[in-house]
């Protein structure tokens, strides 16, 4: 008889990484289906549109430096999806496309592939298409009629201008991007990866709790701030992020209220109307110095050397 | 008050899993005796320390109880022939470690015959305790009577006795507080009294609520006739909490310091089935020569609690089980799934610290791939020793042994939570081991 020896455990977890990136793909689709109610068609073709380039651009990068080809793991499949929620919905497709070329390739494989990029290739790649074509970028929509129109954010912290209500920002009827403006669908996502605990609760309540504290002490509405702009989205899918956020509980934490108090600080003094973007950039900047310094207390009490 | 609201809550340690438990296999069924082999292996290495010399030479008759192999040495316990019959030979023989062992074959005569040395003791308790060759049931086998001598600048306050069995599959522990709960007291006595010690706390799972209610009405019933302050700690079930740092933690609240025992925060931690074993020695006069051993799998025909004799073969209990006759054997485990040892091969015999034998298919203990790690943080999460898993086996891999020390492999204790949550299936525990036995290797090499 043969034997098969190895070490413990004998058993796993039958959660694997492939199980873990499919569910997230999943659960996107809340947020796409709300961007798609809101601003039609064009959204749809958007995120199919970049979630293909996503993973084509992989399953080619792995191809030229011959390495096994990954993207049935569904991690591609992720980061195009992410992609399309953060982009304008009516972006040119050409424009979209360098976009999930960028994530792909320059942020993620470049660096190593899955588990080693230092940045959210989704919101890395925003940002450079963000600085390349600003105008095309910040070009919104009003949902239903495609009205060109301001976003919430702008209307508030640039103008000075009426807000629209709770209720509208609540589920989504509002200028912005693909798949942020809804917060029901966002939540609903959220909560399924909550209870699959696939993502944990130290980021998202410290970015939310923080950005809404700030905001209030600053006197600005508190809800209106973490009910517009890309807050929830970000707190939810991209600060959650393993491989860019830290590692330990603490470190989750102390990232998400970094993430939090940039976000205040470019939406109040900066140029932009928005700061989910660059705040999380620069804190996935300081992701191994967090892991460094916030590390779980061993048992036995002794202080790590 | 405050007291109060903590007992309401099951007692539990921080991080841990909870894998499928499958116990429901054999928790129903009473230890039944296995059948007497046709021959035995002992080895002369069962427990943690030096190996004992043998007594016997091949030829020679001896008797079931008669101690074969003995050990001068502070850290040993001697070994005693578990049947009657011939020294067939004393040889190296594969063990369930994968290592050969020094071994004393013997081949039954079929009779049975007790050595004639065996007699109650009354006297010193803790030699009688080390002539019996007692070790830690419940898998380390650490020889007892060291267990129950603390150097005499520590102060024991509490024998803390661990009926945990938080290993998935394996339920000899609780067979053994059903079946032999007032041997099993006894020998909490008899410890208590070797270790001067008043308060006894015994740790169970919450799963395993018969046993509880059975060893609470026999303290009950027993209560009058001792001073001793013997407790019932119920422990939520949630793996490893029988590892005994974590089983001291939840129940006393203190933890054993880096790279120190449980004498140095005045606790000693005893196995129910440990104490069992002392108070039949101390009873009957008769050394460790049988245990039980649970022996499951969801494939095997029927799993079965066995009382075995040392030196009995994997084979012939699997073969005492029906065989897996739902699947085909793809490994075979001494001990449960999580920390137990796959062996190379069923031709290798029970010892001392054998729990359990568990008989795994394909589907069962899947082989994976090891991929890249996703910074998922789930082996931080579960790591009871409050460890990074994922940077020290970053370390491990790379073999850089100076960094595994920054990061504390030392106080890794081998649970395999880590390896058992990962989502890329990456070998953690296999790395640990590796860094373990390297800084091992250099520290003998200093010396």
């Amino acid at each position: 008889m043969n034997l098969e020896i190895s070490v413990s455990p004998h058993v796993r977890s039958p959660y694997g990484t492939k199980n873990i990136m499919w569910m997230v793909a999943l659960v996107l689709l809340f947020p796409s289906a709300a961007g798609v109610y809101f601003f039609g068609i064009k959204a749809l073709i958007l995120i199919v549109f970049t979630s293909l380039i996503a993973v084509i651009t992989e399953a080619v990068c792995q191809w030229l430096t011959k390495r096994p080809i990954t993207i049935n793991d569904g991690s591609a499949v992720v980061t195009g999806m992410l992609l399309a929620l953060v982009l304008p919905p009516t972006l040119p497709l050409w424009m979209a496309a360098i976009g999930a070329v960028t994530a792909i390739g320059l942020v993620k494989i470049l660096f190593g592939g899955l588990g080693f990029n230092i940045f959210n290739p989704a919101l890395a790649a925003r940002a450079l298409l963000l600085a390349s074509w600003p105008v095309a970028m910040t070009t919104w929509v009003r949902p239903f009629d495609a009205i060109t129109t301001a976003t919430p954010l702008f209307l508030v912290n640039k103008m000075h201008e009426a807000a629209p209500g709770y209720w509208a920002l609540f589920i989504g009827n509002r200028a912005g991007s693909l798949g942020e403006t809804s917060v029901l669908a966002i939540l609903i996502g959220a909560l399924i990866l909550f209870i699959v605990r696939i993502i944990d609760w130290p980021a998202p309540t410290a970015y939310i709790g923080s950005v809404a504290l700030l905001s209030f002490l600053l006197g600005h509405d508190p809800l209106f701030a973490i009910l517009s702009g890309g807050l929830m989205i970000g707190a939810f899918f991209m600060a959650t992020d393993y491989v860019t956020a830290p590692v330990t509980t603490k470190g989750r934490f102390i990232f998400g209220l970094g993430c939090g108090i940039m976000t205040v600080l470019i939406r109040y003094y900066g140029g932009f109307p928005e700061g989910v973007n660059y705040s999380i950039l620069f804190m996935n900047i300081l992701t191994p110095m967090i892991d460094k310094y916030a590390q779980p207390r061993l048992y036995g009490g002794r202080k790590r050397g | 008050m405050i007291k109060c609201a903590i007992m309401f809550f099951s007692k539990t340690f921080r991080g841990g899993i909870h894998p499928a438990y499958l116990k429901e296999l054999t928790s129903g069924k009473p230890s039944s005796p296995a059948k007497d082999p046709a021959q035995v292996i002992i080895p002369l290495l069962q427990h943690t320390g030096v190996p004992c010399q043998p007594l016997v030479k091949a030829g020679e008759q001896v008797k079931a109880g008669q101690k074969i192999g003995d050990s001068d040495k502070l850290i040993s316990a001697p070994v005693h022939a578990s049947l009657s019959g011939t020294v067939k030979a004393i040889e190296p023989r594969l063990c369930f470690t994968g290592d050969m062992v020094n071994s004393v074959v013997i081949e039954s005569d079929g009779k049975n015959e007790i050595y004639e040395g065996i007699k109650p003791e009354t006297g010193n308790l803790l030699a009688a305790i080390r002539e019996a060759g007692i070790v830690g049931l419940g898998g380390a086998a650490f020889p007892t009577q060291v267990k129950l001598s603390p150097p005499k600048d520590k102060k024991i306050d509490t024998l803390i006795i661990n009926g945990a069995e938080c290993e998935p599959y394996l339920t000899c522990d609780h067979r053994i507080m059903l079946e032999e709960t007032d041997l099993v007291l006894e020998g909490i006595k008899a410890a208590a009294k070797v270790l001067n010690v008043n308060q006894i706390l015994i740790g169970i799972e919450e799963n395993k609520e018969d046993a509880i209610h059975k060893v609470k009405s026999q303290i009950t019933s027993t209560k009058s006739q001792t001073n001793l302050n013997i407790q019932i700690i119920k422990l939520k079930t949630k793996y490893p909490q029988g590892g005994e740092k974590q089983l001291i933690k939840a129940i006393t609240g203190r933890e054993v310091p880096s790279g120190g025992l449980p004498f140095d925060i005045g606790v000693v931690v005893l196995n129910v089935g440990t104490c069992a074993q002392i108070a039949k020695t101390l009873k009957t006069g008769m050394p460790l020569i049988d245990r039980v051993v649970t022996v499951t799998g969801r494939s095997l025909k029927e799993p079965k609690n066995l009382r075995v004799k040392i030196g009995t073969l994997f084979k012939d209990l699997i073969e005492q089980c029906g065989g897996a006759t739902k699947g085909e054997i793809k490994k075979v485990i001494a001990g449960g799934p999580m920390m137990g040892v796959a062996v190379s091969s069923l031709e290798v015999p029970v010892v001392k610290g054998t729990s359990g034998i568990l008989v795994l298919t394909d589907k069962e203990a899947v082989s994976y791939e090891e991929n890249d790690c996703i910074r998922c943080g789930r082996c931080i999460k579960v790591c009871p020793a409050g460890l990074l898993p994922n940077f020290l086996a970053d370390a491990a891999k790379l073999k850089d042994w100076d960094k595994t020390v920054e990061y504390h492999v030392a106080d890794c204790i081998e649970c395999g939570c880590c390896g058992y949550v990962c989502p890329s299936r990456i070998f953690l525990v296999q790395y640990f081991k590796a860094a373990k036995w390297e800084l091992k290797k250099r520290k003998a090499v200093n010396r």
